[in-house]
């Protein structure tokens, strides 16, 4: 029996972390609903639903969607729309690449012996140690120079130069995906066993039907935990796309920012609530995901 | 060719390796490279690098500028000095208060039923998954003059029949270390968490066992096991502290400049990558020299992977 399992200080420190955790979340949930539209104090919840929004000062009376009418404005908010496409196609596309790139080199580092070697762990552990803006102005200096050095060598202007965009931020998420992808795509394959792999080798296949119908289906729940992990941290990512973005390559959060500097209604608090409710699913996802992974295999 | 690739173990590791070790060179090594570079450089009228050899920017840093206010040939000026301290200590106290608010928590979540774990494992992460800049945005709100807090203090003083100014808690120092705290409890909370759960039930009866109290058990027992789950979180939090500019930037106010900052500014307002370079490298220097001699003393577990 552990000695201070029903520690009253334990029960209560842990009531007051989850309070003050969660306290921030509730109010930014609460504000979504708000009826004031300068957003300053919490003024209730709009009363009715109606065709059209009836406004008393900066109350907002009724309006089409009822309590929900600032999702309902989020919707028809095109700049919103714009940086949720902007986030999405970046860590798709980003996912799809760190993928594949950090499951071979998971599969090199834990299988092979190659003279890189160190170099390769070298360089996905160094994002670990630094601050992630030493590497964000980096990025930016490499793309600035690079591409001044180009535009002026073919002697491009106007659109025609190369700039920063939706693809330098891709390429940058990718830099920064791939090192939790191995990671976790090499602790999956720790705890194989290599017998299957022999097993399926004296029964004839060769190595590529092996790692087709043996390892890859043996590491799938490692590769899917791994790829979901980088995909929330592309979604996530405000400082490495911060420095390499341009016109048009808005993501949300570099939008909620922008925002935050500005005025703010009710809408970014909504903005927020969806957001926080798709992070709900994906936890509930990537714990289904393991949970499986925990089960014993057949 | 292929059949000598079959055969040749050694080629076959490095094909594999070779997509991310070339684009991890070109995304992280080569800018850390030119970043050195740039930092000796100097800044042209228009905002352009012009590469050459000079130590002008860290002598800059360190406080001794080459442009003073008298027209004297040099002066001390310490601002820059200042905000690498006042990162340092915000760093220092964000790290201890994080640790102070994410061991008890930790410590509840390794020893809850089994059953119940992953609940109270999956009401850390839905936190630590929100967006980071929709977190600072929700301690604004709580923050300001007419946020929750002060209503809370309000209603109370009310009640008491005190007489209540609502305070300004945003953009103060205080506010910041408040949004540092909660953007990164839960990297703390998740690597102690991983370390106390492989504590084995059995060594705590042993020294139940030996007469030890449960406040011995604790500091014998508990605490060493869990060191490394400590120094992971550490490293994890203190790091980011280091650089974050969001934080001081939405809840501190113009006026509260950490090194984080001071680079952005240096290359996004006053467009001078070179001195912005030579302090990115500072400050990538003082987070290395900080989790190297902390790690060296305390071992660096697998615990990072944690979070």
């Amino acid at each position: 029996m552990n000695p201070h399992r029903r520690s009253p200080f334990i029960l209560v420190a842990m009531v007051l972390v989850y309070i003050f955790l969660y306290a921030p979340i509730v109010g930014l949930v609460l504000y979504s609903f708000n009826a004031s539209r300068t957003n300053v104090t919490f003024e209730g919840f709009i009363p009715s639903f109606s065709g059209r929004v009836v406004m008393d000062g900066s109350l907002v009376k009724s309006a089409p969607c009822g309590p929900f009418h600032w999702y309902c404005d989020l919707a028809k908010n095109s700049d919103v729309l714009e940086a949720a496409g902007n986030t999405l196609t970046i860590a798709f596309t980003a996912i799809i690449l760190s993928t594949i790139i950090g499951t071979m080199a998971a599969l090199a580092l834990q299988r092979y012996e190659f003279r890189i070697k160190p170099f390769t762990q070298l360089s996905l552990y160094i994002p670990i140690v630094i601050p992630e803006i030493v590497m964000g102005i980096g990025i930016l200096t490499l793309f600035s120079q690079f591409f001044g050095w180009f535009n002026g060598l073919l002697g491009l202007t106007g659109d025609a130069r190369l700039s920063m965009g939706i693809v330098t931020v891709t390429i940058s998420h990718i830099a920064f995906m791939v090192p939790f992808v191995t990671l976790v795509v090499q602790a999956r394959l720790q705890g194989f066993d290599k017998a299957y792999e022999e097993a399926a080798m004296d029964l004839g296949a060769n190595e590529w039907i092996t790692f087709r119908r043996v390892t890859f289906p043996m590491i799938l729940p490692g590769v899917l935990s791994g790829a979901l992990l980088a995909f929330t941290l592309s979604l996530d990512d405000f400082v490495i796309t911060f420095f390499t973005n341009g016109p048009g390559s808005t993501t949300l959060p570099i939008y909620v920012y922008g925002l935050l500097r500005r005025i703010i209604t009710p809408q970014v608090n909504a903005l927020s609530t969806v957001w926080i409710l798709i992070v709900f699913l994906a936890v509930l996802l990537l714990q289904w995901i393991q949970s499986r992974e925990a089960k014993p295999q057949h | 060719m292929l059949k000598r690739l079959r055969e040749n173990k050694s080629a076959q590791g490095t094909l594999l390796a070779l997509p991310t070790t070339i684009w991890m060179f070109i995304l992280l090594i080569l800018p850390l490279l030119l970043t050195l570079v740039i930092s000796f450089g100097k800044r042209s009228p228009d905002g352009e690098v012009i590469f050459t050899f000079s130590l002008d920017n860290y002598i800059r840093l360190l406080g001794f500028s080459s442009d003073c206010a008298g027209g004297q040939a040099s002066c001390f000026d310490p601002l820059y000095m200042q905000i690498l301290g006042r990162s340092l200590m915000l760093a220092f106290n964000t790290t201890v208060i994080v640790i102070a608010m994410a061991y008890p928590l930790a410590y509840f979540i390794a020893r809850a039923d089994p059953k119940r774990r992953n609940t109270f494992l999956f009401m850390v992460l839905i936190p630590l998954w929100t967006n980071f800049v929709i977190r600072v945005y929700a301690w604004m709100m709580l923050l300001r003059k007419e946020g929750a807090i002060n209503l809370i203090i309000g209603t109370v003083a009310h009640w008491l029949g005190i007489n209540f100014v609502p305070l300004e808690l945003l953009y103060t120092p205080g506010a910041v270390l408040v949004g540092m705290v909660y953007e990164f409890l839960p990297f703390m909370i998740l690597p102690i968490f991983t370390s106390l759960e492989k504590i084995e039930n059995s060594l705590y009866e042993a020294a139940a066992d030996l007469g030890a109290s449960p406040f011995k058990t604790f500091l014998r027992v508990t605490l060493p096991l869990s060191m490394p789950g400590v120094v992971a979180g550490t490293i994890l939090v203190f790091i980011p502290v280091m650089g974050t500019f969001i934080v001081s930037d939405i809840l501190g106010g113009r006026q509260y400049i950490l090194v984080g900052n001071l680079i952005q500014r240096q290359f996004l307002d006053a467009r001078d990558p070179a001195f912005g370079s030579a302090a990115s490298l500072i400050l990538m220097v003082m987070t290395l020299i900080v989790t190297y001699f902390y790690t060296r003393k305390f071992g660096f577990g697998e615990e990072i992977v944690a979070a």
